[in-house]
């Protein structure tokens, strides 16, 4: 299993590099560059600006360049924010967008499971029809949409919750809003896949022994039942993760939300390449590692699946 | 005796007849859900398909007259000649509702062709001949899924925008196209995952034992045994395309105006969201009400072809 993660690992680097190539070539290949602006500078200017960045070298020198400082940690400079380097934009968000996602995933798990289970040990009761809607509330409702409802009850209406200035823990209320915007579709997402899966184990023979050798109700739920229907639910669980981690930048443009999400749109508008291959880069890493997690838990917890 | 034998004896021919598939569509009308949700899914579908012929107006014609009656304010809904009211420049909002049901009716069956066209065979021969297939088809399956969907798809339609497929239907092909491109692979590992499960199982042993192709295996025996959770995960992936849809609209990728995408519609909306709410409320409806349907008729399908059913309530 050890050497199956860090062979896993390892093979994150070729990942990576596909990934970085792709991106390099996709936005060098976008018309325009990061000095063609609103306010059109002179050509020369340009000239200058293109040849301070290093930007009128052939686009393969510019990958090695960037490349090889991206693995010494330095991720260039921003051309939209000359004050700051990469480093400093994406050092001061990226705490701030993993905190929200990392809330929201849990959120989403806290409510979804249960919620799934509840149902299907009810089936067809009104414990399942109350999951059920609030399911296809989740499922109906865009995070865009709820957030700016939610804004509209919450904030404009009855001024419970502030309409921005997330500063984490320092001010709770403030997270409450982001995080249940973003947490409502996993919710509904988990919560239905767990009640599928867990209808498809109540069907299974290994079940119908357990009853007939007398287990108790409540061990064959837990042990028996969720323990085997939770296995499908666990690969839907690394995408929805990756998903509230890079997905977020509508939340927290709404909710102005100090992450990195923010620049994710911007920065491809802006064409500002160092900021567009961090983020990338960045995303792309995170997704990898969750799917390695997610394949090692899928062999932890069904001794069914073996990786040699 | 005779005629309990005889009785017996049409029971068994019965069974015989109800197919797979019969037995699945008894079930799914008996679902009430699954109905409405069908239902809505074929009017939905209808409307995008005659949308054009029965929307009053040109979706991108400005009624400046009756905006100006209005004070150059939104149109309010149940007007004289504008049923569910205009937007702020005089457009009548039922014509670009409609407009907006033709985008998301085509992103839904574009996206989720390119999923399954990509996602199963490479999921399926991952699973079946594992070893060397199973990584390096993996792997593949790794860089795609490693990328950022959302960045793909606007670096993708920022790239191409240029070129005529980034042209074709006013930029709503390209977004399609990407979206498709960037969401096959949870298909791939779904079908992969079950797969893997069901391999190991007694029935397969016995098919392949009695000589048969490993293509008949899958197809026959392993395919029809993921069905539930891979309906469940087309279903899903449905909405999951029109929510992508609208969100890139309402962040202003993809359609272009004067085409009315609905979550450009809402974005449109937001700034009048306290004083003309009917611009944000019917495209959430329109958005809310396809997500649902999509998702009771993929519930209903789900419950209707799991053959393992069979027998039971």
């Amino acid at each position: 299993m050890l050497g199956y993660i860090v062979r896993r690992l390892l093979w994150i680097i070729p990942v990576l590099f596909v990934v970085s190539l792709i991106t390099f070539g996709m936005m060098h290949a976008a018309p325009g560059g990061p000095f063609s602006k609103e306010k059109p500078l002179t050509k020369h200017a340009v000239e200058l600006l293109n040849k301070r960045y290093h930007l009128d070298d052939p686009i393969p020198i510019q990958y090695l360049k960037w490349a090889g400082a991206m693995v010494t940690g330095d991720l260039g400079p921003s051309y939209r924010y000359p004050e700051r380097s990469v480093n400093d934009i994406v050092g001061d968000g990226i705490g701030t967008t993993f905190h929200l996602g990392i809330m929201a995933f849990l959120l989403s798990v806290i409510v979804g499971v249960p919620l799934g289970v509840i149902a299907a040990l009810r089936h067809n009761g009104i414990p399942d029809y109350v999951a059920t809607f609030i399911s296809v509330i989740g499922i109906a409702t865009p995070s865009f949409v709820a957030s700016i409802l939610l804004l509209v009850f919450f904030s404009v209406g009855l001024r419970w919750l502030p309409t921005h200035g997330w500063d984490g823990w320092a001010k709770p209320t403030a997270m409450i809003m982001p995080t249940v915007a973003l947490a409502l579709f996993p919710i509904a997402n988990i919560a239905r896949f767990t009640r599928a899966s867990m209808l498809e184990v109540t069907r299974k023979d290994y079940i119908r022994t357990a009853q007939s050798k007398g287990l108790k109700e409540r061990t064959i739920v837990t042990v028996h039942m969720i323990r085997n229907a939770l296995i499908p639910v666990v690969t839907i669980l690394g995408p929805i993760l990756a998903f509230l981690i890079t997905g977020s930048f509508i939340i927290e443009t709404i909710f102005s939300v100090p992450g990195i999400g923010r620049f994710y749109v911007q920065s491809i508008g802006q064409r500002d390449y160092g900021v567009i291959m961090a983020m990338t880069m960045l995303y792309a890493a995170a997704i990898a590692v969750l799917n390695l997690v997610v394949d090692v838990l899928y062999a932890y917890i069904d001794p069914r699946i073996r990786y040699s | 005796m005779a005629n309990r034998t005889a009785a017996l004896e049409g029971g068994a021919a019965a069974r015989r007849s109800s197919s797979l598939w019969g037995d699945a569509w008894r079930r799914l009308i008996r679902n009430r859900l699954a109905v409405l949700g069908g239902i809505l899914v074929l009017t939905f579908l209808t409307l995008a398909l005659i949308g054009p012929l029965i929307a009053p107006y040109y979706y991108g014609q400005q009624h400046l007259e009756a905006l100006k009656a209005n004070n150059y304010r939104p149109i309010p809904p149940f007007s004289p000649g504008f049923l569910l009211g205009s937007d702020d420049l005089g457009r009548d909002l039922l014509s670009r509702l409609l407009d907006g049901a033709q985008i998301s009716m085509t992103v839904a069956f574009v996206v989720q062709a390119v999923v399954l066209l990509i996602g199963l065979p490479v999921g399926a021969a991952a699973a079946w001949y594992g070893g060397r297939v199973d990584t390096y088809l993996m792997r593949f399956t790794d860089v795609v899924y490693a990328f950022p969907d959302l960045l793909f798809i606007i670096l993708l339609s920022v790239s191409l925008a240029a070129t005529p497929i980034g042209e074709a239907m006013n930029g709503v092909l390209l977004v399609f196209i990407a979206i498709g491109l960037t969401s096959w692979v949870g298909m791939a590992r779904l079908v992969r995952g079950q797969l893997l499960s069901l391999k190991e199982q007694e029935f397969v042993e016995a098919a392949r034992a009695i000589g048969v192709s490993d293509f008949r295996i899958v197809t026959r025996h392993l395919l029809p045994n993921a069905m539930g959770p891979m309906i469940v995960a087309v279903t899903l992936g449905i909405p999951g395309a029109i929510l992508a849809e609208a969100t890139l609209a309402f962040i202003g990728i993809g359609a272009q105006a004067p085409r009315a995408s609905w979550g450009k519609l809402i974005a449109d909306g937001q700034q009048y969201v306290r004083s003309e709410p009917h611009l944000v409320v019917f495209p959430a409806l329109a958005v809310a009400i396809a997500l649902v349907s999509f998702t009771f008729l993929g519930d209903g399908l789900r419950d209707a072809l799991d053959p393992k059913l069979k027998g039971k309530q």
